[in-house]
């Protein structure tokens, strides 16, 4: 026999203003099977909750229904009340008042027989309640970090510091990202790579730590706690295990005039290379679209040099799979290239500010290669065009950001100090060269940034004009500027020797694929979206995938930081526990009456249905049948509703449950 | 290939060479020119800085007598006049109650569904192909810079014609003639337009940066598609001369001229005899020369 108590909450005025609750309570006690009913002013309290407690053990209840706002408030808050008082706790059940009743209307009378209604349909469907406990999945406790820039850099150290291991992948030949490639930072001016290096031999030399660089994911399978990582670690060409890093082979490459990647095209590479001097790992990689050897079969130059025997011109990419518990997204961002786009491009570029046309027309990221110490100039500002030093450069920001007609909508974030930076650097390496800035408006939110652009303009003597640029043309040896300045009201035309670009930030160009790969959303952009934009920044929603940096939107670098610790933290908090509890809320199969259609596994959004074979104790199969892999399911219900064999129930919500749910109305 | 005409006030007065080339060439290509009847004013360069509404109601009255006319296409070499049309039409499509507002004015409805074209679009419509098939000249190492001026491309959101900043479309119709457009950055700079007889001296320093630049990047002449731009650049050189005593006159030609100079017609007969800069200096190398197509 069903004894079922009802607890009708007043939520202060929130329901008692519109729901008559004392009438509610008087009317529910009438219906079959409710033994028990009262109203109060706060259920959710402690002594509401102790109310609840009391009547279960004074009047036997087995079966509870909270009249209260949305479960996704309290539904978590009773059921362990419930719980407490030694029943299960899924035998507690809310009927929402509030949302879908009181908030709603208006009008007493009819709001109070609506929540009458309301109680007596779950009331019925309380009745169908069966006892669930929860489903426990283990855990593996180990990380993969996507990305080994300053983000994936921070989330590996943190997660492996620990105690737990980590598998770091990156796609280029050397972690670093692009912090390595930076001169100087904002707003503290300390050297980029003095800080950074560090870091990467840490993460090189960290037992916990797996280092796959040249190498990217291929395919993630499983789910959260239980994830199954393909990674595909590119052919280098260079036995890792032999190679001292002597860098003879670089030194004796016959090809020397490969653009380098690293100096953003200012600097040339042998075919045979090392990113950048403090690389990690310090083992080179041939690039086989410039390689002698490669495109004519002669040469072997590196080969015949190297005293370790360490070059495999046979050497073919390999696939290593991991067992991860969680996934950390780290993979950063990309500059927009302004040269003139195709007519199918989205975005139409800037063809007039002549990059790709005039060699002195750079953008933000070359610009930190010519001010580095370990750059093509060796720190000295020198243009590309003719190396003497540029006594006059302008600096265009908003280049592709808030910009819809012809770039992004989006602000790029870091453009403002990197260009206050930029200037500065300029102005202290240039004593007597003019530094231009065009603005729309200056950005600095941030600790110690405002001062920072304050102190270009007032101490380096940075002129910033607000306003834009027309177009960018060469005449007679010098770079004309034409824009407005739009304070004075007037059109100003500079002729600079040199002109920098801060080109907008963009998603990295595989970022939808990588997305797909590990089933999680991303904006019109390309960048990563997280569940909460406020409460949960860094969580996917995949569960057990985190994001971290500029991935997810622009970000400087103290951002990337925080968010790298912060995703590290979620993941650990998740190594934290033993086994992943989880609500029993998931489709079962009926096997006796599947008839292997699939059409559950066409519709499920969360890959939880698996083909399962029914077999005979001879091991002859019988049958396939689906199966859901409770770990992945989401109990959404869309399996339930197509199955046309009605061999699929939600636990929790099946039919019985629903029919006389609607029933009672 | 019938097709609507309107010449607007230009092609009857200062671009009268203008609207002669485009009557002979497009006769020469097949092209039947039907011209709007009875056709006004569209209001130009005046209206739409006076009255807004004036300035939408002119174009759209001749558009409803080109649809009157059973128009579908209507031509409108002069870029200023071409301009006009594309917005009004833009503006009462976008806006219910404006077009209500035109209608009253107008005491009709309004039909503006009617397909406005450029004169570089007008080319194109026609087919690249009929174009080189007429070819009997070929201008080989005549050196000429494409001028857009900015009616043709602006607003890039209402006129949606090439790339705004970088446009290209005016290039492909002069290589078709064997002309080499060069490279410059003057090609959407404003000459000063209507300013030409208020303060002649922005017109002066405009169209002479235009001028200067074009010349510096080689070219021989400069080619346009506009009436107003033409005049600037042609009448003005005059003023140019006067202030700068080092200019060197440089020829400026009707897009349509060089596309008829290459089908070898008389120059004459295509007005070339009405400029203010002589273009026989650059013009006289393709007199004899008339190859013809096998």
């Amino acid at each position: 026999m069903m004894r079922i108590g009802v607890f009708v909450c007043h939520c202060g005025e929130n329901i008692g203003k519109t729901v008559d609750c004392p009438t509610v309570a008087k009317e529910v006690i009438k219906l079959p099977n409710v033994v028990y009913a009262i109203d109060y002013k706060y259920m959710c309290s402690d002594p509401g909750q102790n109310l609840i407690k009391q009547a279960i053990a004074e009047h036997k209840l087995n079966a509870v229904v909270v009249a209260s706002c949305s479960p996704h408030m309290h539904e978590k808050t009773f059921r362990k009340a419930v719980s407490a008082a030694g029943l299960n706790p899924y035998m507690c059940e809310i009927a929402n008042i509030r949302e879908q009743c009181s908030w709603v209307h208006d009008n007493v009378e009819e709001a109070t027989k609506k929540a009458i209604d309301l109680i007596r349909m779950t009331v019925e469907r309380v009745k169908f309640n069966f006892p669930l406990s929860e489903i426990k999945v283990p855990i593996t406790k180990k990380a993969l970090v996507i990305g080994g820039g300053i983000a994936g850099i921070q989330a590996a150290l943190d997660i492996a510091g620990a105690g737990y291991k980590v598998i770091l992948v990156e796609k280029e030949p050397s972690i670093g990202g692009h912090m390595s490639q930076l001169s100087e930072t904002f707003p503290t001016l300390d050297c980029s790579q003095c800080i950074l290096t560090p870091r990467m031999v840490e993460v090189y030399q960290h037992p916990n730590i797996k280092l796959y660089t040249y190498s990217e994911v291929e395919s993630v399978d499983g789910f959260i706690g239980n994830f199954k990582v393909t990674i595909r670690k590119k052919a280098r060409y260079v036995k890792e295990d032999l190679c001292t890093g002597c860098g003879l082979c670089t030194q004796k490459c016959p090809i020397k005039r490969a653009p380098s990647e690293f100096d953003e095209g200012l600097s040339n590479r042998p075919a045979i290379y090392v990113p950048f001097p403090q690389a990690v790992p310090n083992i080179p990689v041939i690039d086989r679209t410039v390689c002698t050897y490669f495109k004519t079969g002669k040469c072997q130059m590196c080969k015949k040099v190297c005293g370790r025997d360490a070059i495999d011109f046979e050497q073919k990419d390999t696939l290593i799979t991991e067992d991860v518990g969680a996934i950390i997204v780290a993979t950063g961002y990309k500059l927009y290239k302004i040269d003139k786009k195709g007519p199918d491009s989205a975005v139409k570029g800037y063809g007039e500010y002549g990059y790709g046309k005039y060699k002195d027309v750079i953008d933000g990221l070359q610009f930190e290669r010519l001010a580095s110490a370990s750059g093509p100039t060796a720190g000295e500002i020198l243009r590309p065009s003719d190396r003497k030093q540029p006594k006059k450069v302008v600096f265009i920001q908003c280049v592709g950001s808030r910009d819809p007609s012809k770039g992004f909508e989006y602000c790029s974030k870091i453009c403002c100090m990197y260009t206050a930076k930029h200037a500065m650097l300029y102005k202290h390496k240039v004593h007597d060269g003019e530094a231009y800035v065009f603005y729309m408006d200056i950005r600095a939110g941030g600790k110690g940034y405002e001062e920072f652009v304050r102190r270009a303009i007032e101490e380096d003597h940075v002129k910033y004009i607000r306003g834009r640029v027309s177009k960018v043309y060469e005449k007679k040896g010098k770079l004309i500027v034409k824009g407005e300045d739009t304070l004075a009201g007037v059109p100003v035309e500079i002729e600079a020797d040199m002109v920098v670009l801060a080109t907008a930030i963009v998603a990295q160009p595989e970022a939808a694929k990588l997305a797909q790969t590990l089933g999680i959303p991303y904006d019109k952009y390309g960048f990563y979206a997280e569940v909460h934009p406020k409460l949960r920044p860094v969580e996917s929603s995949s569960g057990g995938i985190f994001l971290a940096g500029a991935c997810q939107a622009p970000r400087d670098i103290p951002e990337s930081v925080a968010m790298a610790s912060a995703a590290a933290s979620k993941a650990l908090i998740l190594f934290g526990n033993e086994n992943l509890e989880r609500e029993p809320i998931v489709a079962k199969v009926n096997e006796s009456t599947c008839v292997g259609c699939f059409y559950c596994k066409k519709v499920c959004a969360y890959n939880a249905i698996e083909i399962k074979e029914l077999k005979d104790k001879k091991g002859n199969l019988i049958k396939v049948v689906a199966s859901v892999n409770t770990g992945l399911c989401q109990g959404c219900g869309t399996c339930n509703a197509t199955c046309p064999s009605k061999s699929i129930e939600l636990i929790g919500f099946n039919d019985e449950q629903i029919f006389y749910q609607i029933k009672a109305l | 290939m019938d097709i609507g005409y309107y010449p607007g006030c230009s092609l009857t007065g200062t671009a009268k060479e203008y609207d002669q080339s485009i009557r002979r060439i497009f006769s020469e290509l097949g092209v039947n020119l039907i011209e709007v009847e009875d056709w006004s004013c569209c209001g130009a360069t005046s209206a739409h800085a006076t009255n807004h509404l004036l300035s939408l109601a002119l174009p759209l009255r001749n558009i409803n007598l080109a649809k009157r006319q059973g128009l579908k296409e209507l031509f409108i070499p002069c870029a200023a006049c071409y301009n006009r049309f594309v917005v009004a039409q833009y503006e009462v499509n976008r806006d219910a109650s404006v077009r209500k507002e035109i209608e009253n004015i107008l005491e009709e409805t309004i039909e503006a569904d009617i397909r406005i074209i450029n004169m570089i679009e007008m080319f194109e419509y026609i087919g690249k192909d009929a174009i080189t098939a007429r070819k009997r000249k070929d201008l080989k190492g005549f050196k000429v810079a494409a001028y857009y001026g900015c009616l043709l491309l602006r607003p890039p959101a209402v006129v949606k014609f090439d790339d705004p900043e970088q446009p290209s479309s005016m290039e492909e119709i002069i290589r078709l003639t064997g002309a080499e457009p060069i490279e410059w950055s003057f090609k959407t700079e404003c000459c000063g337009a209507s300013h030409s007889i208020t303060n002649t001296n922005i017109v002066v320093t405009l169209s002479k940066r235009i001028i200067d630049d074009a010349r510096e990047m080689g070219a021989e002449a400069i080619i346009v598609a506009c009436p107003m731009c033409h005049s600037n650049l042609d009448m003005r050189q005059r003023n140019i001369a006067k202030v700068d005593a080092q200019h060197r006159n440089m020829p400026v030609l009707y897009l349509s001229e060089l596309v008829g100079i290459s089908m070898g017609l008389d120059r004459e007969a295509l007005g070339l005899n009405l400029h203010f800069i002589d273009t026989e200096p650059v013009l006289s190398r393709f007199s004899t020369a008339i190859v013809t197509k096998e």
